[in-house]
Parts: structure tokens; sequence; C-alpha cells
């Protein structure tokens, strides 16, 4: 090996906790980048894997009774490849030990066995038996959570009547990948589930022999998905269709698209972060080294040495650092994305994972990594290449401090001399002091976005839970029914007070652009289930008009004032224009809300209902339950109460785990920047700060000068690293929202204070640290080396 | 020791500016080396005499002035060529050794030797310095009068054409500095590099073909040595 290379070799091994603390730096934004499209890659990968295999359709649709004998005209529509057709329908479940009722969706299989598309994957038991009128499959994640394994039974109440089930399968299915009730905000594997049946007991169950009511598609290559969907639309109109739509509508493929979009804005958004800080990181350890290597690089031009080898020598040790950043921040990125991808087995039901973070993650996180260090780099080793070498050679003249405003004012205020010290070293190298409060900022504000990330959870689940959804009880009815019915469920056991509620779907479109969603009626004295205006007022409904959630307005081009076409998927299903009144700012859905009596007047029909909003005596929720286990006319509950209890359960155990990462993250930056600032500090001034020992200064004295200064540049970074962060949150709150979440903006106060806490206790750390280090210094040692 | 001309030096002078403070260091020399020659540069603190072998070795430039190497003028010429000139035909030796201090006495010199067109093995360069024993060992290890000899032994592997010295022998004692100047001796006796020797001590113009004296950045005398002595016959 070359000798200049030895020299390299043992130069990093002589630094080798500050290029540690570099590369640990670096290596997060590597890790960060690799992990979360490494994980991206291999969810994606996994997802079309199973869709292929599993023959996910691309088009779904549901109406009321639709006969088998169109089948063939379906099929004939141009463009499709395959047709499935099925019953489906919500029961109520009955499991034994529970007291409250479950809610399953049923789904038909085929006489024939499997079926043609959204074919279910069999994980334990079989499939039923063609001609078993009581053998179901369940969603293994219900029957897991329930303690349902083959050969176990249960009840469920098919058109009210109760029937006993018998478990002898468990399976997946790629359209349960993200399995969640209607209207629920979480999976709650408990009270949710699917159950297959052979078709012929199914359908019967649901009163549509020889008919079915859920259709599903697969189109051929290059066909238009439009054209196909207007056409099913215009098929299934007389026998009630509710309009079909694409996978953007299929809630399992949505949460997971917004999964995808949420890792992929991370891999956008955090890794640079991470890269500039290093690249900065790397310049200042750079700029002192060479500064410290003065000598040696005069000594190498005197031999002849040219300017671009003793920068192409500097360099390599920038690389050698940005190698090793590179390398760590490859395996913890490709270990955690394993992890990570495993955990999402958690929420994401697949049969197999392809972990597979593809080499274009590792690469592109490689240049991006090395060329952070190869930037920050240059400047330094430009500086140093050009220094003439009598004068490099020569132990660099004493720093030429001045007196300036803030010396005067210092003076003023009588600051012992340490202190003075400290003031003038950071007013001597304000761009040094500025790097350490850029990097120690960056941190902070890392920090305050990842914690921001739970107060906008936060923020959602309060909206969600607390002020918009004040029931304890929602009743899904089979079917719409006059509004009176609620003075009959007054007396349902336990009950303090009803709410009838009514929602149906309708398209929404204006010029070319349509939105399938649901329309809300809203009356005046609803007071449990309530619509909010940004500031959490009541919102008034306009007598006419729509009042519509952003999301959905914007993605309709409209604003208020605005009239747009609504067509009723179901009876009348009439097609009025009508103005939109309100826009309003809405975290969860994309629900349209109109004035019950406007929508009634719409559909001709006397006020009707078909959910019931309940609160519950809760002692006497028991009764209730069993109550609602039998009645005919409820095909769907959902107890809020447990939905609630999950949310957080499941908030926490996510909130525990990314905060442990981000804070590892933010405290790996902080420490990486103030033991860097530390010992550069170190080197330049043992000389200075020996001789304070040599005066009689004590070690904590001494050590004060150098503790004091990091100190005090950390409390300069809280401001703009609080800053920082807000806009950092307010990227992640545009970049991470999805078609089913808006995240809002909000940071609570002590996401701010945790942030800035954590940096300052990190800093001190680092500091304390490097301060060890200078107990130990040899004092005649430290006061020779001057010349 | 040749007649034929080897370094001109004309009207020389060199300003140090740092602030508002200028500093004249050189305030016009004129001079010649000679081929082969072993000149001492001797004169008071601050008299210019790192400031005139710097700019011969063209480790720095001059103010004014102009400087011939053989038929070269360095004066003038790109920072590429005079550093192509420094790695051709000059070796340094300084006060402080300047070893890296993170290479062994084998590594320092062969730092030299891997960039030189005719270079002498490292091995052979510190046996001429007699430190063939020590090749592995890093500076720190060394006494100074060893690290000195390294430098020598690295200034000497590429056989360069010229050897400039600063007090060489400045911190080390009597006994030491005689090993190192008997290698700078046996170099210039051998391989007729030119070298320039700044030292202090007067005893050691003795070794020389010519000693020149400078004050207050002028040259104050130029004498040449009838009887020269061997190193081993100095002492201070
Ligand atoms: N880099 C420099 N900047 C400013 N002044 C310098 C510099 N180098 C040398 N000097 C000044 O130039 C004069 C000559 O210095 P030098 O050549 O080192 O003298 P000598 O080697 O004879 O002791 C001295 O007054 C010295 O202070
Ligand atoms: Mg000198």
């Amino acid at each position: 090996m070359r000798a200049l290379d030895l020299k390299l070799m043992r130069d990093l091994r002589r630094l080798w906790a500050q290029c540690l603390a570099i590369a640990l730096v670096l290596g997060c934004g590597v890790m960060v980048l690799v992990l979360a499209t490494g994980t991206e890659r291999s969810l994606r990968l996994t997802r079309d894997a199973y869709y292929d295999r599993g023959h996910f359709a691309q088009i779904f649709a549901a109406a009321t009774r639709v006969p088998k004998q169109l089948l063939p005209e379906i099929a004939r529509i141009p463009g499709v490849a395959q047709v499935e057709a099925r019953v489906s329908m919500n029961v109520v479940v009955d499991l034994p030990g529970m007291v409250e009722p479950a809610q399953a969706r049923l789904l038909s299989l085929p006489a024939s066995g499997l079926p043609v598309l959204n074919r279910p994957t069999v994980r334990l038991g079989r499939l039923p038996d063609p001609g078993r009128v009581d053998e179901v499959a369940l969603s293994e994640n219900f029957a897991e959570a329930n303690g349902l394994a083959p050969g176990a039974s249960f009840a469920a109440i098919l058109n009210g009547q109760r029937r006993t089930l018998r478990v002898v399968g468990l399976v997946l299915s790629p359209e349960f990948v993200y399995l969640i009730g209607p209207g629920a905000l979480m999976p709650d594997d408990r009270h949710y589930g699917v159950i297959w049946m052979n078709e012929e007991p199914a359908a019967a169950a649901a009163g549509l022999s020889g008919a079915f009511n859920d259709l599903s598609l697969r189109l051929t290559r290059g066909a238009s998905e439009a054209a196909v969907i207007a056409a099913v639309d215009r098929v299934l109109a007389p026998y009630g269709g509710t309009g079909a739509h694409g996978r953007e509508h299929q809630v399992s493929d949505t949460f997971l698209r917004g999964e995808l979009g949420q890792l992929g804005a991370m891999a956008l958004i955090l890794p640079p972060i991470f890269l500039i800080v290093s690249a900065f990181l790397v310049n200042m350890v750079l700029s002192r080294l060479i500064l410290l290597e003065r000598p040696v690089i005069g000594l190498l031009k005197a031999m002849g040495f040219t300017g671009r080898e003793i920068a192409v020598h500097y360099l390599k040790l920038s690389i050698g650092i940005g190698v090793g950043g590179v390398l760590l921040g490859w395996v913890a990125g490709g270990w955690l994305g394993a992890r990570m991808t495993q955990l999402y087995t958690e929420f994401y039901r697949f049969p197999y994972l392809i972990y597979a973070p593809g080499t274009a993650s590792f690469a592109i996180s490689a240049v991006m990594g090395l060329g952070a260090v190869a930037l920050g780099a240059v400047r330094a080793v430009n500086a140093s290449a050009r220094l003439r070498p009598a004068v490099a050679m020569q132990p660099p003249a004493p720093p030429l401090y001045r007196l300036g405003r803030i010396d005067a004012a210092a003076v003023r205020m009588g600051l012992r001399q340490t202190t003075m010290m400290i003031l003038r070293s950071i007013t001597r190298w304000p761009g040094r002091a500025a790097v350490t409060v850029l990097g120690v900022s960056a941190a902070i504000s890392v920090l305050v976005a990842c914690f921001f990330t739970f107060d906008s959870i936060a923020a959602v689940i309060d909206e969600a839970f607390t002020r918009t959804n004040r029931q304890q009880v929602t009743l899904h009815l089979a079917q719409s029914v006059p509004a009176t019915v609620t003075e009959a469920a007054a007396h349902l056991p336990g009950v303090t007070r009803v709410e009838g509620a009514f929602g149906m779907p309708v398209r929404l479109t204006r010029g070319w652009r349509s939105a399938l969603t649901q329309v809300e009626a809203r009356s005046d004295g609803d007071t449990l289930v309530r619509v909010l205006d940004g500031n959490g007022r009541v919102v008034a409904m306009p007598p006419a008009g729509l009042v519509l959630p952003e999301t959905l307005a914007a993605k309709l081009g409209v604003a208020p004032g605005d009239v747009v076409t609504l067509s009723l998927l179901a009876p009348p299903r009439d097609t009025v224009d009508i103005a939109v009144s309100r826009v309003l700012p809405q975290s969860l859905g994309e629900t349209a809300y109109i004035a019950a009596p406007a929508l009634f007047a719409l559909m001709r029909v006397a006020p009707q209902v078909n959910r019931l909003n309940l609160l519950v005596d809760t002692d006497r929720l028991p009764a209730l339950y069993a109550a609602v286990k039998t009645a005919p006319a409820v095909d769907g509950v959902l107890l809020w109460t447990g939905i609630r209890a999950q949310f957080d359960a499941t908030i926490r155990e996510n909130l525990i785990r990314t905060v442990m990462i981000y804070a590892v993250l933010g405290v790996l930056i902080t420490v990486g920047v103030i033991y860097n600032a530390a010992r550069i500090q170190l080197s330049e001034r043992s000389y200075e700060l020996a001789s304070l020992r040599v005066l009689g200064f004590t070690r904590a004295e001494v050590g004060y000068v150098l503790v004091g200064e990091l100190m005090l540049l950390t409390f300069l970074a809280i401001p703009p690293g609080l800053l920082g962060g807000y806009g950092f949150s307010a990227l992640i709150s545009a970049g991470f929202s999805t078609d089913l979440i808006r995240i809002p903006l909000v940071i609570s106060r002590q996401t701010y204070v945790v942030a800035a806490l954590i940096a300052v206790v990190s800093a001190l750390g680092a500091a304390l640290v490097v301060r060890r280090r200078l107990d130990r210094i040899d004092l005649a040692t430290a006061l020779k080396q001057r010349d | 020791m040749s007649d034929r001309v080897a370094f001109r030096v004309e009207g020389l002078t060199k300003t140090y500016t740092s602030g508002a403070i200028a500093v004249q260091a050189l305030r016009g020399i004129d001079l010649a080396l000679y081929e082969g020659e072993l000149v001492v540069l001797l004169g008071p603190s601050g008299s210019g005499k790192s400031t005139l072998l710097n700019i011969l070795g063209a480790l720095d430039i001059p103010s004014t002035g102009r400087i011939f190497f053989r038929e070269h003028e360095l004066t003038g010429m790109s920072d590429a060529a005079l550093t192509a000139f420094r790695r051709e035909h000059v070796g340094f030796v300084f006060q402080f050794y300047n070893l890296v201090p993170s290479l062994t006495a084998r590594e320092n010199v062969a730092l030299v030797t891997e960039i030189s067109k005719r270079p002498m093995r490292p091995e052979e360069a510190l046996e001429r310095v007699g430190l063939g024993h020590r090749l592995t060992h890093f500076p720190a290890e060394l006494s100074g009068g060893e690290q000195q000899r390294v430098a020598i032994a690295r200034a000497i592997a590429k056989r360069p054409e010229v050897l400039l010295c600063d007090e060489p022998t400045g911190a080390l004692d009597s006994a030491t500095g005689v090993t190192v100047l008997e290698a700078l001796y046996e170099a210039n006796r051998d391989l007729g590099t030119i070298t320039a020797l700044i030292t202090h001590n007067a005893a050691i113009r003795r070794i020389a073909h010519r000693t020149i004296r400078l004050a207050d950045g002028r040259v104050a005398s130029i004498e040449a040595n009838a009887e020269r002595m061997e190193p081993a016959g100095i002492e201070w």
C-alpha cells in the first residue's frame, strides 16, 4: 500500500470516534432511505404478487337484487375479462363467551368451489364442502382473535334467524388485506370479520335465490375502466346498483395505497435532513483536521506532492467516513426494513411476505451518502490545497480576536472571564458556531416532526371520537325504515337517547370530475353525531345546499356557490343539480351532508332512517346486546367504546415503537454534531484550557468553558429547530395525507418541549464525554504541543 | 564543488504583510550557488535565512527579483511547475524533523520515493544515515537525532540535485548533531548534491565550501572556506 494511503488508514483509526459520530449521522440518512424505499418496495411487490395470484378484481359493484340471467350480458361488456357474482350481506354474530355482538360480512362461494376472482387462500383447514349448508370459512384474523379453530361453532343471525355455523377453515383474501368494518376507523379483529359460505344457504338467507347482489370484474388488457364502469352502472341501475367503482374505492386497497404513499413521502422528506447535516459535519471536521494537518500538508507540498494529490488524499478520508456511514445505514436499514415489513403483517394480512428492498434503494442511498460527504469535504480540501507550502508549515498564527459590540456589552454586564472566552470563541468562529446550531436545530426539527404525527393522530381521534361521534352504539339497519322507528328503539333495554340517521350512496359530478360517496341527512336536533367546522363549532345545515368536506370538494374542484350534479344511487335514482353551500376541513371520510328535509324532499319520501345512534345506560349494556343479537332489523353494530379502546391501544403501541426510532435518530444527530464540535474545541484550545488549569482554575471551571459554549449553542438552536420542526410537520401533513385521512397540522406544546429537552440532554451527554478527555489532558504535554 | 553556477539570485526582496504591519524579510539579495557545493547560511534570528531558503526551494515566492536554477527561471513559473521543480530537484530538511507521525521511518521515506523518478530504495536511504535497523519505528519511538536522520534519508532518497536544510541541528545536542551533519556531508560528497544549510552555530561553517552571512535581510559577507573539516571534528 502506498505510504500516503497508510497514513490515511492510520488517521481514520486515530480519529475513529469523530469519524464514527459523522458516520452515524450519515448512516441515519441512508438507513431511513433504505428503510422507507425498501419497505415500500417489499410491500408493493407483496401486494402485486398477492393480487395477481389471488385474482383480485379491478371493478366492484353492489346492487339490491340482480337476476343471474343478467350475467352473460355483463360478461359481454367490452373490456370485461372475468366476472364473479356473489351474495354479500352484513350479519350480526353471536360468539361463544362474548357478551357484545360481533359483526361480519358474509360472502357466498360459488357452487363450483373456488371463485374466479378474489380467491381466498386457505391457511388452515379447508373451504366449505359443496352442499354443506352450515359449513363456513372465516377470515384468519377474526378467527384467531376469537379463538375459533376449524371444528368450532358459533351463531350468526341470518335474516333474523339464529343459525349455528361450523368453522371448517381459516382463509385470507386479497380483498381484505386490511379488514375494517363499515363505519369503523381501525381494524377490530375481535368484532369484525368475514364469513365465506356456500352459495345456496347464503342466497337463501339473503332472500336472493337465483340472484346476486355483489359483482366483481377483471378487465382485459388495455380496457377502459371508466367505460366498463359506465356500462355496468347502466346494466345494474334497474336492479338497485349503487355505483360500480375501481380499486380506488376498495377499502383494503385504499389503505394499502395510503401506506405506500406515506412510506414514499418518508423517503422523500427525512433522508435529505440527515444527509445535509452530515455534509456540514464532514465539512466542519475536515476543515479542522486540515488545520491541524497544516504542517503535514506543507511538508507534502515541499516534497513535491501536487495540490490535487493532497486534495485527493483528504477526499479519501471523507470517502472513508462516507463508506462507513453508508455501510452502517445499509445494515441498519436492511435489518429494520425486514423487521418493519414483518410488522406490516400485523396490520396487513398477506399469506406471504416478499422482503425485496431492491438494489436501487441501496445504490441511491450510497450515491447520496457519499455525495454528501464528498461535497462537505471539497470546500475544506480546496482551501488546504491552495496553501503556500512555506505558510502551511508554520504553526497557524494565533487567532485574531477583535473587540466588538457584543464584547462591550458583555464587559458592561461584568461577565466572568471564562464566560468571555465562550462568547469570544463563538464570535470569532461564527461559521463553526452556525454549523453546530444548524446541526442541533436539524435534530430538534426531526424530533418535532416525528412527535407531531402523534399530535395529529390525537387530533384526529379527538375529532372522530369525542367531538363528532358521541354515541356509544350505532345500529345499522338492514333496510331503510320510517323515522318513527326511533320511538320504538327508545324502548330497547338501557337506551337513554336515540337519534336516527340516514345515509345513501350518491355520485357527485362536476364537469369531467366525479366522485362516488355517501350523502348524510342531517336533522336540526342531532346531538350525538355532529358536523363541526374548523373551529369545532356545530355547523348549521343550509336549508337546501350541500356541505362538503375539503377533500371531496378538492376532488370535484368545487367551492361554495358552485353547482354540482347529484345522482341518487338508490330509489328514486334521480339526478338533480344542487349548490355547494359550505366546505369544511375534516380529517376523516368523504361524506357529503345535506339537511334532512331537503334530502327527503328530493327522494319524495317521508323521513327515513337506516342507522340508529344510541346513548346507553352502561349497566344495562348486556341486556341491550342480547336484544340486538336477535333483532332481525339490525344487520350491524358498532360499539364505539370498543373502537376507542382498540384505537388507543394500537396507537400507543405504534407510538412507543416509532418514538423510540425517531428519538434515537434525533439523539444521534445531536450527539454527532456536539461530539464533533467538542472534539474540535478540545484539540484547538487544549493549550488555552491547559493554561487555565496551570493558572489554578479547577477542572469544573475549565470544563465550563468547553461545555458552556456547546450548551449555549444548543440553546440557540432551539428556536430555529422548533421553527424547522413546524415546517417539516407542514410538509408531512401535506405529504402523508391520503384519501382516507387528512393529517391536520396540530403541534402540541408538549411536542416542542420534549423535542428540545431530548436535544439538550443528548448535547449535554456528548459534551460531558469530551469534558472527561479534558480532565485527562496532561498539562505539560498540552503546553508543549504549541511549538 | 565546481565553478558552474547552479542557482542565481538577482535583487531578491520579500515583504510579509499581515494586517496593517509589513515586515521586510529580504531587502535585496544577489547571490550565486555553485554545482556540488555545500554552503552554510549564518545570521542572527530574523535576518531572513529561512525566507531565502524557502524561496530557493520554491516553497515561497519573492516579492521582487529573479531566481534562476541552471537555465530555468523559477520566478514567474506556475504553481504546478514549481511543484514539479520541488518534486524532481529539491530535498528539504527542517529544524523540527517534520515527519508524518502516523508513518514509520521506512514509510516516511517511501512517501517520497513513491513520487520520484529514480529514487533509491527507502532501506538504502536509511542505511546511508545509519538507520538501517530502525525501519519499522514510528517517529514517536525515535530520538530527536534519529528523527532528523530519517528526515535526511527522506530528503536524499530521491537523489535530489539540491538539498535545503533549515537549522537541521537546531534542536539537537552536539553529539547527535554531528551524526546528522555527517549524513548531510556524505550526501554532498557522494551524490554531489548542492546543499544549503542554515545554522545558528558558527562552528558548523567549517564543514562548508562557503559561508554566507545574512543580516537584516541583506548579504553581509561571503567567505570561501580554505580548509574544510569533517563533521566528526566539530564540537559545540
Ligand atoms: N509568514 C511570515 N509572516 C510575517 N512575517 C514573517 C513570516 N515569516 C518570516 N517573517 C518575518 O520575516 C523576518 C525574517 O524571518 P526568517 O526568514 O524566518 O528569519 P530567520 O530564519 O533568519 O530567523 C522576520 O522578521 C520574521 O518575523
Ligand atoms: Mg529561520
